[in-house]
C-alpha cells in the first residue's frame, strides 16, 4: 500500500486561491462534483415547482408562461448541467487513478473544462431577470422555438449556454480518451482496464461524435432567431422544421448513452466488491458497452415516429436491438450478485437500486420502440416516466452509489452509513412514488408540459401522489447533505481501502497525493489490487481466484 | 512528478506490455480527436445543406416565384474556384514546412510557414471580397442561409488556422522547434489540412453538384 509520509504542504498555496487555479484532476473532479450537487438541488426546486402546480387542476402557483420555463429549465440543468458533469466528475476524478496515471492528459484545458459549467449555467439562468428563460422544453422543436412565436432572449442564452457545455464535453472527451489511449500504466493493458474506464472510454467516443452535431443544430437555430436564417424556420422558403428533429435527436438519443453508461460502469464497480465476486462476463460487457454505443447512433428517429417522415421498420428494430447488449449488462450484474457474499452498505444499496429502477426504465422504453404504442403514449406521460426512470432511476443512483463508494477516498473521511440507508429508503421509495403513476397518466392520455388538467379526467388522485413522492424525494435530500456536512469535517477515517476494493485507486492513500501514486502494484488482471492483497495467501498472484 | 516517474520506471523496463507511452504524442493525438470532433459539427451542418436541398421544391428556390438571379452562383466561379487552387497550394506548402522541420531545416520550415500564412490570408480577403459582391444575404431563403452559415464557419476555421499559423511562425523564429521538437507544428499541419478537406467539399458542394 502506498505510504502517505511525502505531503507536499508547502507547495500549496492558500486554500481558495488553489481551488480556484487547480489543475489536478482530482480537484478538477470535486470541482464537477461540488458544482453539478448545487445544479442538481436548483434543478430539483425546479421540479417541486412543476409538482406543486401539478397537485391539482387548475392554476394555483404560477401562470403558464412560468411553468413553461419552469419545466424546461428543470429539464435542461438536470441534463447538462447535473447528470453529464455529475458523471464526467468521477470519470475525471477515477480515470487516471484507476489506470496509474498521474493526471489527465491535458491539465488546463481540464481545467477550462470545468470552469465552462458555472459559466454557462449562469448564462442560461440570466434569462430569469432578464424577461424570461427559455420555455420551448429542452427539445426547442421548431417552429415554437422559432423568434416569431418565443421572441424573449431567454431561448438566445439557453442556445448559448448549451453551445458552451458541448464545447466543455467535446473537450473533455478528448482529454479522456488521449489519457485511456496514452498514459496508462505499465502493465494496465485495454482488457484489464476497470470497466468504469471503458464507459468513460465509449461515452467520450459519443460526445466526440454526437455533441458537435447539437452545435451545428444550436447554431442554425441561432441564426434562425437572429439572423433571419431559414433553417427551420417554415415561415421562409426552403425551411424545414422537422430537419431540427433529426439533427437534435442525432446527438440527443445518443445523450442518453452518455448519462448512463458511466453510471453502468460505476455499478459494475460496486457490485463485485460488495459481493466478494469478480464481475461476471468482463468481456463481453466491455462489447455490449461498445455495442451500445455504435447502435445508439442509428436509433435517433424513434422520437420521430408521430411526424410520418422517418423509415418506422427500420427505427424500431434498431431500437429493440439495442435492448440486447443492455440485457447481456443486466444478466451479468444479476450473475456478478448470484452467489456472492453480499454486503448490503449504502453505495451497494444504490447499486442494486440501479439494478431494480434502471430496468423497469428499460421496459417502459421497449414499449415506445413497437410503434403502435408509440402512436398511442407520444408526447404523453409515459415520456416522463420513461426518462426519469432511467436518469434518476438509473444515472442519479449511480451518481449517489458512486458518492458513497468514492467518497473515503475523495476525503479519507466515510459517509455515514445510517444516515445513507436513510437516504436510500427516501429517494427509492420517493422517486416510485413519483416516476411510477406517470405511466398511468401516460395510457390514459395526460400529455406532458400542461399546466392544468381537467379536473373530472380522473388524474387528481395519481398526480397528487406523484407530487407527494417528489416531496418525498426533496426531504430525503436533507439527510444526504447534512451527512456529507458532518462527514467532510468528523466522519470516520477511512484508510486506503475501506471497501477490499478491486481497482488501482485503492492502492494509494485517501486521499491520494497529488501525483497519485508513490509506487504502482503489478498489474496482472483487472483486480490488481485484490491480486496485491491475497498475493501473499494465495502464493500466487491472481489467476486462482 | 518526479517521484511517480522514478517509481515506474523499473516496471517500465520490465513489463512487455508497457507500450502505451510510445507511437503518436499526446498533443497530436488529441488534434486528431479533436478534429474528428469538427469533421462531426460539418457533418450536422451538410446534413442540413443537403435535407433542405432535397427537399426543397426548386434548388436554388424561386423568389416571388421566379428564378433569382444571384443565386445562379455557378456562373461565377472564377473566384470560388481561384480561392481553392490557392488553399490547396497553402496546404502543400503547410505540408512542406512539416517535412522541412522533420529534417531540421529550419530556414525552409520558416519559409513555407510564412507563405501558407499569406496564403490563409489571402483566402479570407478572397472571401470578404465574394461576401461583399454577392447580390443575396443570409436571409434570401434557405439558398442563403446555408451558403453563408457553411462558408462562414469553414472561413471562422481558416482564421482560427491562421492564428495557429501565426504562433507556429513566432515560436519558430523564436528558434522553439526542431526536428525532434515540433509536435505544434504537425498539429497546426493536421488542422489545415482539415480546414482544406472542408472547402473542398464545401466548394463542390455548393458550385459544382
Ligand atoms: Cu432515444
Amino acid at each position: 500500500m502506498a505510504t502517505t509520509a511525502l505531503r507536499p504542504a508547502a507547495a500549496y498555496r492558500s486554500g481558495i486561491y488553489e481551488w480556484l487555479t487547480t489543475t489536478d484532476h482530482k480537484k478538477i473532479g470535486i470541482l464537477y462534483l461540488f458544482n453539478s450537487l448545487f445544479l442538481f438541488l436548483v434543478g430539483g426546486s425546479l421540479a417541486l415547482a412543476v409538482r406543486t402546480e401539478l397537485a391539482q387542476p387548475g392554476l394555483q402557483v404560477m401562470d403558464e408562461a412560468t411553468y413553461n420555463q419552469m419545466f424546461t429549465m428543470h429539464a435542461s440543468v438536470m441534463i447538462f448541467w447535473v447528470v453529464i458533469p455529475f458523471l464526467a466528475g468521477f470519470g475525471n476524478y477515477l480515470v487516471p487513478l484507476m489506470i496509474g496515471a498521474p493526471d489527465m492528459a491535458f491539465p488546463r484545458i481540464n481545467a477550462l473544462s470545468f470552469w465552462l459549467l458555472p459559466l454557462s449555467a449562469l448564462i442560461a439562468f440570466l434569462g430569469f431577470p432578464l424577461g424570461g428563460a427559455a420555455d420551448n422544453g429542452w427539445t426547442s422543436y421548431s417552429p415554437v422555438a422559432q423568434a416569431k412565436y418565443s421572441p424573449g432572449i431567454g431561448t438566445d442564452l439557453w442556445i448559448i449556454a448549451l453551445l458552451l457545455v458541448g464545447t466543455s464535453s467535446i473537450l473533455g472527451a478528448v482529454n479522456f480518451l488521449v489519457t485511456i489511449f496514452k498514459m496508462r500504466a505499465p502493465g494496465m493493458t485495454l482488457f484489464r482496464m476497470p470497466i468504469f474506464v471503458w464507459t468513460m472510454l465509449v461515452t467520450s467516443v459519443l460526445i466526440l461524435m454526437g455533441t458537435p452535431v447539437l452545435t451545428s443544430a444550436l447554431v442554425m437555430l441561432y441564426i434562425d432567431r437572429n439572423f433571419g436564417g431559414a433553417f427551420f424556420n417554415t415561415a421562409l422558403e426552403g425551411g424545414n422544421a422537422i430537419l431540427w428533429q433529426n439533427v437534435f435527436w442525432f446527438y440527443s438519443h445518443p445523450a442518453v448513452y452518455i448519462m448512463v453508461l458511466p453510471a453502468m460502469g460505476i455499478v459494475s464497480e460496486i457490485l463485485p466488491v460488495f459481493s466478494r465476486k469478480p464481475l461476471f462476463g468482463y468481456k463481453a460487457f466491455v462489447f455490449a458497452t461498445a455495442g451500445i454505443g455504435a447502435l445508439g447512433f442509428s436509433v435517433w428517429a424513434h422520437h420521430m415516429f408521430t411526424t410520418g417522415s422517418v423509415y418506422l421498420p427500420f427505427f424500431s428494430l434498431m431500437t429493440f436491438l439495442i435492448a440486447v447488449p443492455t440485457g447481456v449488462k443486466m444478466f451479468n450484474w444479476v450473475a456478478t450478485m448470484f452467489r456472492g457474499k453480499l454486503v448490503f452498505t449504502t453505495a451497494m444499496l444504490f447499486a442494486v437500486g440501479f439494478l431494480s429502477t434502471f430496468l423497469i426504465g428499460g421496459i417502459n422504453g421497449a414499449f415506445l420502440a413497437a410503434v403502435p404504442v408509440d402512436y398511442h403514449v407520444h408526447a404523453t406521460y409515459w415520456i416522463v416516466a420513461h426518462i426519469h426512470y432511467v436518469l434518476f432511476g438509473g444515472s442519479m443512483m449511480g451518481v449517489f452509489a458512486a458518492i458513497y463508494f468514492w467518497f473515503p477516498k475523495m476525503f479519507g473521511r466515510r459517509l455515514n452509513e445510517t444516515l445513507g440507508k436513510i437516504h436510500f429508503v427516501g429517494i427509492f421509495v420517493g422517486m416510485n412514488l413519483t416516476f411510477f403513476p406517470m405511466h398511468l397518466l401516460g395510457i390514459d392520455g395526460m400529455v406532458r408540459r400542461i399546466a392544468d388538467y381537467s379536473a373530472t379526467a380522473g388524474w387528481n388522485d395519481l398526480n397528487l401522489l406523484a407530487t407527494i413522492g417528489g416531496f418525498t424525494i426533496a426531504v430525503a435530500m436533507l439527510p444526504f447533505l447534512w451527512n456529507i456536512f458532518v462527514s467532510l469535517r468528523a466522519g470516520e477515517p477511512a484508510g486506503d481501502d475501506p471497501w477490499e476494493g478491486n481497482t488501482l485507486e485503492w492502492a494509494t492513500s485517501s486521499p491520494p497525493p497529488p501525483w497519485n501514486f508513490d509506487h504502482l502494484p503489478p498489474i496482472r488482471s483487472e483486480r490488481p489490487v485484490f491480486d496485491l492483497r491475497h498475493a501473499a495467501d494465495a502464493g500466487r498472484p491472481s489467476a486462482g481466484h | 512528478m518526479a517521484l511517480s516517474t522514478s517509481a515506474l520506471a523499473p516496471h517500465a523496463a520490465t513489463d512487455a506490455h508497457a507500450h502505451a507511452r510510445r507511437g503518436i504524442s499526446n498533443p497530436i493525438l488529441g488534434m486528431i480527436l479533436f478534429i474528428a470532433s469538427e469533421v462531426m459539427f460539418f457533418a450536422g451542418l451538410f446534413a442540413a445543406y443537403f435535407n433542405v436541398r432535397f427537399t426543397a421544391a426548386h434548388w436554388p428556390p424561386l423568389v416571388n416565384e421566379a428564378p433569382f438571379e444571384p443565386f445562379q452562383i455557378r456562373n461565377e466561379m472564377v473566384l470560388a474556384a481561384i480561392l481553392t487552387a490557392v488553399l490547396v497550394l497553402s496546404s502543400v506548402t503547410m505540408q512542406m514546412a512539416v517535412w522541412a522541420i522533420r529534417r531540421g531545416d529550419r530556414t525552409a520550415f520558416l519559409r513555407n510557414t510564412g507563405v501558407t500564412l499569406v496564403l490563409g490570408l489571402a483566402f479570407l480577403t478572397g472571401q470578404v471580397y465574394d461576401y461583399l459582391h454577392l447580390g443575396f444575404g443570409i436571409t434570401d431563403t434557405a439558398f442563403g442561409s446555408t451558403f453563408y452559415t457553411l462558408t462562414g464557419f469553414h472561413g471562422a476555421h481558416v482564421l482560427g488556422g491562421t492564428i495557429m499559423l501565426s504562433v507556429v511562425l513566432y515560436r519558430g523564429l523564436a528558434g522553439q522547434f526542431s526536428a525532434r521538437h515540433h509536435d505544434a507544428v504537425e498539429a497546426t499541419s493536421l488542422y489545415w489540412h482539415f480546414v482544406d478537406v472542408v472547402w473542398i467539399v464545401l466548394f463542390s458542394s455548393l458550385y459544382l453538384l
